[in-house]
Formats: C-alpha cells, structure tokens, sequence
C-alpha cells in the first residue's frame, strides 16, 4: 500500500505493515523531551502512576531553556525539582546552565534526533525535527509522563497536506517567508490534525536551518506534525552530528502513488520577505505592504530563528551599522555551540556594535516570560514564531514576526523595513 | 455525564497565552494557575467563575502553546465542561488527560449565548437550553473517555485500571 513519510514512520514503529489515515495506534518513541515549564508536571505524573525508571535514560532528553537562568524563586524550584529527578534517574540529556540551548536547535545540533525516528515533545514546537525527516510533534504533560515511564503513546495516523513549493527565492526571502506565506493563506487551523509535508524545488534547495525554520511552525497551522523527506542536505547535515551509539538515521521518502488529503502549490518565485501583523501568524504581509512601523525593540533568536545560519544573516545587514536611537536589539543565539561559533566568526563582535544587548541560549522574550519583556504600548518585530495577545509582554503590547534580514533592517530603521531600505 | 451550568463565551482561535499567560508559568500547581486564567482578556473571570460553569467557543480552541496549565487553570476556576466549534490538537488531548471534558458542536457554538443555562448530556451528546429548550447537538464523547473524565483524568484512570477496578 502506497503511504506518504509521515504513514511510513508511524506504521514501522507501531509494528504494522501499514497504516492509514486516522488509524489509533502505539508507537514506540526514539526521543522524549521536556522543558522547565512542561518537565515539572510530566515527572509528577510519572510519580503518580508508579515512578519506577524511565523506560530509557538516554531517550529521555530534559531542557531548561525557558525561564533560565532562573529569573525567580518559583522558576528556580521548578529547575531544582526537574535536575533532582534527572539527577536520581541519571538522565544522559539533562541541559541547563552552559550546556543548555533552546531545545529544537541544541537536540538536533547533537545529534540526538534523526530521520525515520519518532520524537514525542512536551512542546508544541517540537514538530521542528520535521524537516530532518522524522515524524514529531508536541503533547501535553501527561502524555510525556506516560512515556518516560513506558516509552510508547497512542496515536491518530493524521492525513498528509502536501505543500510544493517552486521558483528560485528572491535575495533576503527565506524559509520564514515561506510558512509564515502558507499560514497566511491557510489560517491558523488550516492543517488542523494533518501533517504538512513540504517539497518542491524551492525546498530542495533550502539549506537545512531554513528548513527547520519552515517545520517548527507546522503547528502555527494546526498541524500535528510538519516534514521533509531527507534528501542530500539532509544526510550531509545527519552525517556530521550522528553521536554514534549505535543509533542510525532511517531515509523514507513518500511513495509516489501516496495518498494527500490535499494538494497546496506555492509559487514563490515572487515572494517577498513577509511580516506577520499582530495578534495571529496568519496576519502576514508583504513586506512593501507594511507602511512605516515604528518599533520600540527588536529581537533575533528563538527556536524559530537561533540557528548560527539566522544570526550569520542578521550580521550581514548589521555590520557596521547601528541600531536606531531608542530602539532596543536584543539577539540571543539559539545553543552554546551558536554562541561559540558566532563569537569566532566575529558576528558577536559585529552585534555588540550594532548596540544589540546578548542574551544567553534560553527562550527569552519569545514567551514573554524573561529577558525583554513589552510595556503597554510598546511594539516588537521578532524572528519568533507566535505574536497573539501578549505573547512577548503587556496584553496592550504588539509582536510582528519576520526573518533574521528584514529583523535586522528594522533595527536600524528604527521602523520595520529591508536590507533595501538602507 | 450529566452537567449543567451558565455560559462563559468566547470567540474563535483562543489561545494558550491567552488563556494562562507563560509569565505565571513558574508554577504548576492548578490553584494557583487558576487565579491567573484570563488575566489579560477576562480580569477577574478567575473570581467571577461558579463551579460548574460551562465555556462556549469558535474554532481551534486552545491552538499555540503545549502548556497543560492551561486546561488545568480552567479546569481548577470552576469550569466544568467546554463547548467549541474545534478544538486545536493538543489541547484536545491534554484536557482529556486531566478531566475536563470537551464537546464538539458548531452549532451550540453559534447558537449559545453568555448567561444562558444549558443542560449538557456527554455520552449522548446533547445540550439544552433551559430558558427554551433549544437543543442543539454535538459529536458524543466515546465511552472510554467519559470513563477519564469521571475518573478525574488519565493518571486516576489509569491508576484505577492497574488496581482492577471498575470504572463503568
């Protein structure tokens, strides 16, 4: 039986031949994962149904990248309860301090999730390892606790939405443009329950953060997980971080005969760089649409846009210059690794004469619960992924959402704007 | 299952920031998630909220974050049951796991008005208005998951499964 990607995943590690869509199974899971908000309620579910061991210490990765380091008391009792569980069950991947990073860059930068695997999140971002070719998605924190403790969960098999997406993308339009484009033709449930696999020539060409970019926002269309079918981008970008413990990659493609609930062609040939407007990801406008936009602070980060190829772009527009008077650039790269590497290359450097303030890898102002929170009033344009109602501060506070080039423009016009605007 | 209690409405796309913003996510006890639940849209609906009262809203309900806090905050001020249009994924299932029901029903999510008193049967999937007895319909809640319900939510459930208890 023909099956897409997504089918073919779910069918080998439910033990099936096959499976169809809206099919209930059990899947065996390769990688569990929580944060320092989600951790806290998973591990006390998995007290509550017994608290025996994890089903596998080095399957389990636990990251405080949200509220670290601990901006309070309470936030630091929630990381002192999730190291204190991870320390008894002597989890392999426990991050915080400096080796924690923004979960969705650091577990694929290290190797930690492959193609063909099956990776359950107590993050609704977690459908990013999409674009390495493996099946993930986000859930609740008891689900998460059932698995620490069983390594399985139950699953709809979701319909498949194909998007293809063609034409050579214009200079400073990227992946970000690209989904943020489909959500807004969409809407914010348009692949409510669905996989949204993306190919096409335009995808075939994209450089694998750009990809990771497109997957991680699967969900700001309702979908329950995003995907790519590994091509030679992919391997070479696996084949540089497989740790090597015996666990191997598995390439899947869709059969050609598969079945989609639905077809989506994007020409992009002629997209713009897009700006989502406030409240909704599916607000976007093209950038020459957007008028003059005058922005109290910019931020450049998140599991989104934290990758060292997102702030590489951003410095290309911000070296030497500055941001504008009064405008607030905070930049916060995505793992220690990105941090690293930006330092070396001198990007850091070229940041911090730009007048950016650094944060340390972590969430940040993305969630609006630490480092460069909005007062009433003020308005944002950030690379994240989410701008609903005080997403990033005050209820009566504006977030737009852009890529890392049209982010760093803006800075330095002080309004939103392009590296053509300069 | 049986319910009854007063309509709180709201619109289509509520979302998980909207419903408990992340900046009272440094803890997870539901009682104190509840005091904040609608902080920014709805002051005060945490206080204003009866025991038993009843939601009411548009599409994707509860889309954005994975946040569990957020069925437990409406779940610990009083709200017993919701009733949208759809409801985003993972929002479906976390609010199974922790015993608050969900009902699908376009139509009692056009039809229903804030204040009015509905009477809402899960298994068969029925909601009356008291005032008039309109009935509108919605996609029953199988069996097994009223069993969830009842029993106060995945973990209790399947606690009482492991221990050879009934949970009819």
């Amino acid at each position: 039986m023909p099956m897409t990607i997504t089918e073919k995943i779910l069918a080998e590690h439910a033990g099936l031949d096959s499976v169809s869509p809206g099919d209930l199974i059990q899947v065996k899971v390769d990688m569990a994962l929580a944060n320092d908000i989600t951790a806290p309620l998973a591990i006390r579910v998995f007290n509550e149904i017994g608290g025996g061991s994890v089903f596998d210490r080095h399957r389990v990765a636990l990251v405080a990248d949200h509220f670290v380091p601990n901006k309070d008391i309470p936030s630091a009792e929630q990381v002192k309860f999730v190291r204190e569980f991870a320390r008894s069950h002597n989890i392999t991947h426990y991050y915080e301090g400096g080796d924690v990073g923004i979960e969705h860059v650091l577990l694929p930068e290290k190797g930690l999730v492959l193609p063909g695997q099956v990776v359950i999140g107590a993050d609704s971002h977690t459908c990013t390892y999409g674009a390495l070719g493996a099946f993930s998605t986000g859930v609740g924190s008891t689900d998460l606790g059932v698995i620490m403790a069983t390594g399985e969960t139950w699953l709809k098999v979701p319909p498949t939405i194909r998007v293809n997406v063609e034409g050579k993308l214009a200079p400073f339009v990227g992946g970000k443009d690209v989904i943020l484009c489909l959500i807004s033709m969409i809407g914010v449930e348009g692949a409510l329950y669905s996989a949204l696999e993306f190919g096409g020539g335009t995808i075939c060409n994209m450089p694998m953060y750009q990809r990771l970019t497109m997957t991680n926002m699967a969900v700001e269309a309702g979908g329950k997980n995003g995907i790519i079918e590994p091509d030679d981008v992919t391997r070479a970008f696996v084949s540089e971080r497989v740790p090597g413990d015996g666990v191997d990659p598995v390439f899947l493609e869709t059969d050609r005969d598969a079945e989609y609930e639905k077809v989506i062609n994007i020409d992009a040939g002629s997209l713009e760089p897009q700006v989502a407007f406030p409240h909704s990801p599916a607000n976007a406008r093209n950038l020459s649409d957007c008028g003059k936009v005058a922005l109290d602070q910019v931020f450049i980060g998140s599991c989104t846009n934290g990758a060292l190829e997102d702030l590489r772009d951003a410095a290309s527009v911000l070296r030497g210059r500055r941001a504008a008077s009064g405008l607030r650039l905070i930049i916060i790269p995505g793992s220690p690794r990105v941090y690293r590497e930006a330092v070396r290359e001198g990007i850091v450097e070229t940041f911090l004469d730009a007048g950016a303030v650094i944060g340390p890898p972590c969430c940040g102002p993305c969630l609006g619960g630490h480092m460069g929170i909005l007062a009433s009033g003020e308005r944002a344009l950030a690379t994240t992924n989410r701008n609903f109602i005080g997403r990033m501060g005050h209820p009566e506070s504006e977030v737009y959402l852009c890529n890392p080039h049209v982010a760093a423009a803006s800075a330095v016009l002080g309004r939103i704007g392009g590296p053509g605007d300069l | 299952m049986v319910f009854e209690g007063k309509i709180w409405k709201f619109g289509d796309d509520v979302d998980t920031d909207i419903i408990i913003p992340a900046r009272f996510l440094n803890v997870s006890e539901a009682s104190e998630l509840a005091k904040n639940c609608f902080a920014d849209l709805r002051p005060g609906f945490a206080t204003s909220v009866r025991p038993g009262d009843i939601m009411v809203a548009g599409n994707n309900f509860g889309c954005g974050s994975s946040r569990e806090h957020a069925p437990l905050a409406i779940k610990a001020a009083g709200i017993s049951l919701i009733i949208a249009c759809s409801f985003a994924r993972i929002f479906y299932r976390n609010a199974f796991n922790i015993g608050l029901p969900l009902l699908e029903s376009p139509e009692a999510s056009e039809g229903l008005s804030e204040g009015d008193v509905v009477r809402v049967d899960l298994a068969a999937g029925s909601i009356v208005r008291i005032s008039d007895s309109t009935r509108f319909s919605a996609n029953p809640v199988p069996e097994f998951m009223a069993g969830i319900v009842r029993a106060g939510g995945l973990v209790p459930y399947t606690i009482e499964r492991l221990g050879g208890k009934t949970t009819g």
